[in-house]
């Protein structure tokens, strides 16, 4: 009854889960012929592949960083002069259409959301995990149905509902459509971390006559604070990247800065170096927050059952 | 002292004798369990099954806004249309092609990638974080970059190096693609195989990791061959690590909607059924037919699902009876 972690696939060895200790040393050198050699060629193949994926993105920062004419040649100009041309163009130099109003929106957006989900899922997840209910698998998984009910089918009323009530264009109602977006997901995720909480020393803490608080303080906060704020900051990415809620439900007062971006869908003309400029910094704040997950990235995203 | 640790302790642990007291202080008790659990619940029902209701009850009416005096109920000829229209038949069958391609190369390609990182080599940790920027792009910015940076016809990025590749050879004949209009559903493919290749690959690499490495080690002795060992050890391993990527990679590409959007606007056939609802209520206005395609959505969504959650189910229950 120990292993009450039940979104874990398999049989998990014990012990740091972080993605790059499972290994053990005495792999190396034994058994293989000539490791070695065997990894150097694994080695080059990984990293040409590796450079390969991420050629899209290294070369959206290059171009973002050269003027129009250099952006948009064939062959492309590698070596040409670096400007923030671009940038200052995105910033609305000569249009005067500032990009600020709709970073603004998706940061509320995201944000708040991100707080909503997890006032909402921290008391759901400890219920599911430290203090379950009867049947709580089924609740789980009433949860992750919710997820996969496509958007599209909600949307209609969601949008009539908005516009009826006057909520059409209002960051309030896209920060609510966010939360229930997400909550599902957070719900896995931090009932996973909380279930890594040791049930033994949340009895002894008990035995001792310890309060909610101090629990949560002193038992429950160091074991699964990572796993929370990974659970935030992966809420915070999809919320960030959503686009089709926040175009049918927002417009010229609450658009998000996706909503923005698809302002250079069917742009033509020398723009090419204001585009990877616009994704750039629209990309920043995911790449920041993707990176600082890092270490419990897959295990959010696989909602747990992967460590 | 006895009631603290009882009530603290799993389902189960707490088999007190049935007297009409305790029973009523269980009964408190299980309410005091379930309370933390409300709030989320009921805001989830609130958000996404009574609007779910209401498309329902819109999917059997006949409605359009821009003509509502001629709304009325209009029974199942909503389905009919969806089912036999010949745009919303493209989409039913865009949706599952994008669905489908998009796992399975972005999961092939993922596992490759998972096995070579699973080696030790210099700059591994550099190289995986490499593999993980496609994943944190912008959606949207994503398929910007794809269409104007990378398969842009005239000054993209694939035809400038391919002009750059031939003029190497003294050619100035370079071939050119133009995938957007040429082969839009392969641009739409490629991009998001692209984003998700590096999600699999993280669920497939963790997998790997969590392999016991002893069996390995013990075939290696025994003078398995190293695809001896990937046929009949590691492959039956990653088995649910692979459904698993496919089922979640399932549940986001079904309801993609950025990148058709952004690359193609569902041109050329490549609108799935997520962009074509949007367009028939948000454009045409059909509320009643765009609610029932997004039924028919739900209902193909359940059928996958319950697949899906199986597998999920039985690795859950596997684990929670262990």
């Amino acid at each position: 009854m120990s292993t009450l972690t039940p979104a874990a696939p398999q049989s998990t060895p014990p012990g740091p889960t972080a993605l790059n200790t499972g290994r053990s040393p005495r792999r190396r050198g034994k058994a293989r012929m000539d490791p070695t050699r065997n990894n150097t060629a694994a080695g080059i193949a990984a990293w040409l592949l590796a450079l390969l994926f991420a050629v899209p993105v290294l070369w959206m920062v290059l171009t973002s960083f050269h003027s129009e004419t250099d952006a948009a040649t064939n062959p492309p100009s590698l070596a040409a002069n670096l400007t923030l041309d671009a940038y200052r163009e995105f910033f609305g130099e000569t249009s005067g259409v500032s990009p600020w109003p709709s970073l603004i929106n998706s940061a509320t957006a995201s944000i708040l959301s991100t707080v909503l989900v997890l006032l909402l899922a921290f008391p759901a997840a400890y219920a599911l995990s430290i203090r379950p209910v009867k049947k709580w698998t089924d609740v789980m998984f009433f949860f992750l149905s919710t997820k996969m009910m496509p958007v599209v089918a909600a949307i209609l009323p969601l949008y009539l509902f908005a516009r009826t009530v006057g909520a059409l264009d209002n960051i309030w109602f896209l920060i609510l459509m966010y939360t229930s977006m997400n909550l599902p997901i957070a719900v896995w995720m931090m009932r996973s971390f909380l279930a890594e909480v040791p049930e033994e020393m949340l009895e002894a803490a008990q035995i001792d006559g310890a309060n909610l608080l101090l629990i949560l303080r002193k038992i429950i906060a160091p074991v699964a604070m990572p796993g929370i704020a990974a659970t935030a900051l992966i809420c915070f990415i999809f919320s960030w990247n959503e686009l089709l809620l926040a175009r049918v439900l927002t417009g010229v007062v609450a658009g998000t800065a996706p909503v923005f971006l698809t302002g250079f869908v069917s742009g033509q003309g020398l723009f090419l170096a204001q585009v990877c400029a616009a994704a750039v910094v629209i990309s920043l704040p995911v790449l920041f927050a993707g990176f600082a997950a890092q270490d419990k990235l897959v295990q959010g995203l696989s909602l747990g059952a992967v460590k | 002292m006895t009631t603290a640790t009882a009530r603290i302790s799993r389902p189960g642990h707490n088999a007190a004798k049935p007297s009409r007291d305790a029973k009523s202080r269980e009964r408190a008790l299980a309410w005091a369990r379930r309370a933390p659990l409300l709030p989320a619940l009921v805001f989830l029902i609130l958000v996404t099954q009574l609007p779910f209701v209401v498309t329902l009850i819109i999917s059997f009416m006949n409605w359009n806004s821009l003509s509502p005096d001629k709304t009325a109920f209009a029974g199942l000829e909503n389905y009919a249309t969806v089912l036999t229209d010949p745009d919303l038949r493209q989409a039913i069958f865009t949706t599952i092609l994008l669905t489908v391609s998009v796992v399975l190369i972005s999961l092939l390609i993922g596992l490759g990638l998972a096995l070579l990182l699973d080696k030790k080599f210099i700059g591994r940790g550099l190289a995986r974080t490499l593999l993980i920027a496609p994943f944190l792009v912008v959606p949207v910015a994503a398929a910007l970059i794809w269409k104007h940076a990378l398969l842009n016809p005239t000054y993209g990025l694939i035809n400038g190096v391919l002009t750059w590749v031939w003029s190497l050879f003294g050619s100035a004949a370079a071939p050119q693609l133009d995938l957007l209009s040429q082969a839009p559903m392969m641009a739409v493919i490629l991009s998001l195989v692209w984003q998700w290749t590096p999600f699999m690959m993280l669920i497939l690499l963790a997998g790997l990791q969590s392999r016991p490495m002893d069996t390995v080690e013990a075939a290696q002795m025994d003078g398995a061959t190293p695809w001896g060992i990937f046929r009949h050890l590691t492959l039956p391993h990653l088995r649910q690590y692979l459904e698993l990527g496919g089922l979640l990679g399932a549940i986001y590409i079904v309801q993609n909607f950025d990148a058709v959007f952004t690359l193609t606007a569902g041109g050329l056939g490549t609108a799935n059924l997520p962009y074509a609802i949007y367009q028939t209520f948000y454009f045409a206005n059909e509320y009643g037919l765009a609610s029932a395609a997004g039924v028919v959505v739900v209902i193909g969504t359940i059928i996958v699902a319950t697949f899906a959650l199986r597998t999920v189910f039985s690795l859950f229950k596997k684990e929670a009876a262990r």
